[in-house]
């Protein structure tokens, strides 16, 4: 029976959005979240809809909201193969720890387990995928469902929710009154540092003589980006990124000596076996970032800073595990350490450092050769992009050489596909971080590979007029694995050259204004160009064909293997 | 490689089981028996999981299944740690039947728990070693069905259900 103050489900849908203060939906319609759709109709005032054109590119747009704004990013979609074109998305915001709320259809609760048309079992297909999902049957459970779901997926260890609501739930009508969730007894998020830890934490950085830092995505995650600061301005313990923590402390910072990982620089990876005490803070010790476990920094006493007390002692064995937020245990551990300074060492990276610059950089940035390099791209956007400019990047060379040479400066400027390594991640992504600050640089790196796995959201920054500036580095190759060809695999291209459309006609055939770059004299003025553009941008500049990534270190070696060449 | 029994406190929420068990799948782990059933307290279900594996990998499958939300709490003992029970049932033909069965029947504190025109029920609990004797015996007589079920086990370590709650 329905009462005066009762509302559809899909009302409710609606308003547990608004009241959990979502700004934006990423979706795309169809039959079983119709309701939802119909609903919206009425709300374009308080939240606004982005009409993606596959749902991939909703959810990744959503995540690269989530990622530059640290709020939670909402994804909407239909049943059947609308929800399954979401797993992809749910599997990189859980291994890179986004959050995320999506909500799918479902077709009528009666018709669940009959295969109904667009019927698929999303919650038993996104299980693995997602830190916590839920199929709502019942109208009188959809708030509850909305306000549990927003809470764990930006509670704790941020990550991705799917709640899955059947399309008679949608339409039924049923009593709103929101509550949040504020937690529940199965849940702790808050886990009080133990003073014990960062005591016996502070004796062992007391004792070092060469400490070393590393820091992950955890600080910015956190928001102990100020912390981090604090402690090395103190310490003047040398610090290096891991791939998502690039932007959490500002390049500038003189204590700050470089990148970690596969294609990270030399002289973090290298002297990460010569430190005695290694303290890691907010990263998982990926298998990119520590190469051969059994090699890596066998010498040290490691102290890991971690919020997840599965990732303590699951890849490196630590010496003093601090279970809590970094924000929290970084501030006491600060506290608890003396002043101190570490020259020397310092001058060791700095040393190395200088190694890279003539081995490498020099030939990536101001090459010799005719074609174009990546790193000479990266390093003009440098010149001229904003200090709080968002780089979003794909999946492959680009990514690393856009990751080594780009300068950050401001925390929450780097979104990428880290764990994953999904490919058409980007150009969706920029919409979505762009979409949350139209002011804001965002500035979207991608090859020519992963740019045609989304390339259909050039429609969607053709409708929202996003002003992302497009930066395609095209080689005409899926470069990466081209490379692990001719470095693993005696040069044998198998099925690594593509043959390419005319990207210029295909951005302006989205109205997008388009340029592309064949020659070293007119690459400056072209990225200026793009940059002071009012409006979305596409750059394709053409790069050497067989570039390297260098430097590497190849799958099984140790740290202290990374090679120049 | 040792033998660990796995005790999960977990909210009782559909899919709970599902969940558990593809931490085991993902990392190519067989469970070796697995019981489910309602705890002490109400709607708090409890799952035991029998595993022969290393102690690295219990401690890491018992870290991700604590990460699980709806679940409350994860441990895990070696053999020694816990106080552990199992339960068989032995299907035989009466036609089968003779006058060494009483004796037999006596050594292993089987009882019979059916007896109907055709065939007779044993039941024994114990370890599985003793549960497997009786079964290599009773082969011997024509044996119909049998069936085994995963252990149930209370840990040696003095601890409430209500001290995981609170």
């Amino acid at each position: 029976m329905k009462e005066e103050s009762m509302i559809r489900g899909a009302d409710i849908v609606v308003q547990s959005l608004i009241a959990e203060q979502a700004e934006i939906i990423f979706g795309y319609p169809g039959g079983a979240i119709m309701p939802v759709y119909d609903a919206l109709y009425d709300y374009h005032e308080q939240i606004k809809h982005v009409l993606t054109r596959h749902e991939q590119g909703a959810i990744h747009a959503a995540q690269g909201y989530a990622r530059v704004s640290g709020k939670v990013g909402v994804c909407l979609a239909t049943s059947g193969p609308g929800a399954t074109n979401l797993i992809t998305g749910l599997a990189d915001a859980q291994i890179d720890s986004t959050p995320l709320v999506c909500i799918t259809g479902q077709v009528a609760a009666h018709l669940l387990g009959t295969d109904a048309f667009q019927e698929t079992d999303v919650v038993g297909i996104s299980m693995p995928g997602t830190k916590w999902n839920i199929q709502v049957r019942r109208v009188e459970d959809i708030a509850p469902a909305i306000a549990k779901g927003f809470y764990i997926a930006r509670s704790g260890r941020p990550g991705p929710v799917l709640i899955d609501i059947t399309k008679n739930a949608q339409v039924d009508f049923g009593q709103m009154n929101y509550t949040p969730c504020l937690g529940f007894r199965s849940y702790k998020v808050h886990q009080p540092i133990d003073p014990n830890a960062i005591q016996k934490a502070a004796e062992l950085i007391k004792e070092a003589k060469r400490p070393y830092l590393l820091f992950g995505q955890g600080v910015v995650l956190g928001k102990a980006e100020t912390e981090l600061k604090f402690f090395l301005d103190k310490t003047g313990i040398p610090a290096a990124s891991t791939l998502l923590g690039s932007g959490a402390l500002s390049e500038d910072h003189p204590n700050y000596v470089g990148k970690l990982g596969m294609h990270g620089n030399y002289a973090p990876n290298l002297l990460t076996n010569q430190c005695d005490v290694l303290i890691a803070v907010g990263m998982r010790f990926d298998d990119r970032v520590t190469g051969d476990l059994k090699r890596y920094a066998k010498q040290a006493k490691v102290i890991h800073l971690e919020l997840d007390a599965a990732e303590i002692n699951k890849n490196v064995k630590v010496e003093v595990g601090v279970l809590g937020d970094c924000k929290e245990s970084l501030s006491m551990l600060t506290e608890a350490v003396e002043q101190g300074s570490h020259p020397e060492w310092l001058g060791k990276f700095r040393e190395l450092e200088q190694m890279e610059k003539e081995a490498v950089m020099q030939h990536d940035i101001t090459p010799t050769k005719v074609g174009l390099t990546m790193g000479e791209v990266i390093s003009q956007i440098n010149r001229y992009k904003a200090d709080d400019a968002v780089l979003v990047t794909d999946v492959g060379q680009h990514q690393m050489i856009a990751w080594r040479y780009f300068h950050y400066k401001k925390t929450r400027t780097q979104i990428t596909s880290g764990g994953l390594g999904t490919m058409g991640f980007a150009l969706p992504a920029a919409l979505g971080a762009q979409l949350h600050d139209y002011s804001r640089q965002v500035i979207c790196v991608v090859g020519d590979g992963g740019i045609q796995m989304t390339i259909q959201e050039l429609g969607a920054i053709m409708q929202t007029k996003a002003p992302v500036k497009i930066v395609l580095l095209n080689n005409n190759y899926l470069g990466m694995v081209r490379q692990w060809q001719q470095m693993f695999f005696d040069k044998r291209y198998s099925f690594t050259e593509l043959d390419n459309p005319d990207f210029i006609k295909l951005a302006e055939a989205y109205g997008i204004k388009a340029q592309k770059v064949t020659e070293r004299n007119t690459l400056t003025e072209s990225i200026e160009d793009m940059l002071i553009h009012d409006g979305p941008y596409f750059l394709e500049v053409v790069v050497e064909k067989e570039d390297n990534v260098f430097p590497m270190i190849a799958t099984g070696c140790s740290v202290e293997e990374v090679r120049l060449s | 490689m040792k033998r660990y029994t796995i005790f999960v406190i977990t909210e009782n929420f559909i899919g709970i089981l599902n969940r558990i068990t593809i931490i085991f799948t993902r990392r190519g782990i067989n469970i070796d028996a697995l019981t489910a059933s309602e705890s002490s307290v109400d709607g708090i279900h409890r799952i035991t999981i029998e595993v022969t594996t290393s102690e690295e990998m219990v401690v890491h499958l018992v870290n991700q299944i604590e990460k699980i939300i709806d679940v409350i709490k994860a441990f895990y003992h070696e053999d020694s740690g816990v106080v552990y029970q199992e339960i068989a049932l032995y299907k035989i033909p009466v036609a089968r039947l003779d006058g060494s069965l009483e004796k037999i029947i006596r050594q292993h504190h089987a009882k019979i728990i059916s007896a109907e025109q055709e065939f007779v029920v044993l039941e024994v609990a114990g370890h599985k070693e003793q549960t497997q004797e009786l079964l290599e015996i009773l082969k011997g007589y024509g044996l119909l069905e049998f069936a085994r079920s995963g252990r149930v086990a209370v840990a040696k370590r003095m601890r409430t259900i209500d001290q995981y709650l609170s």
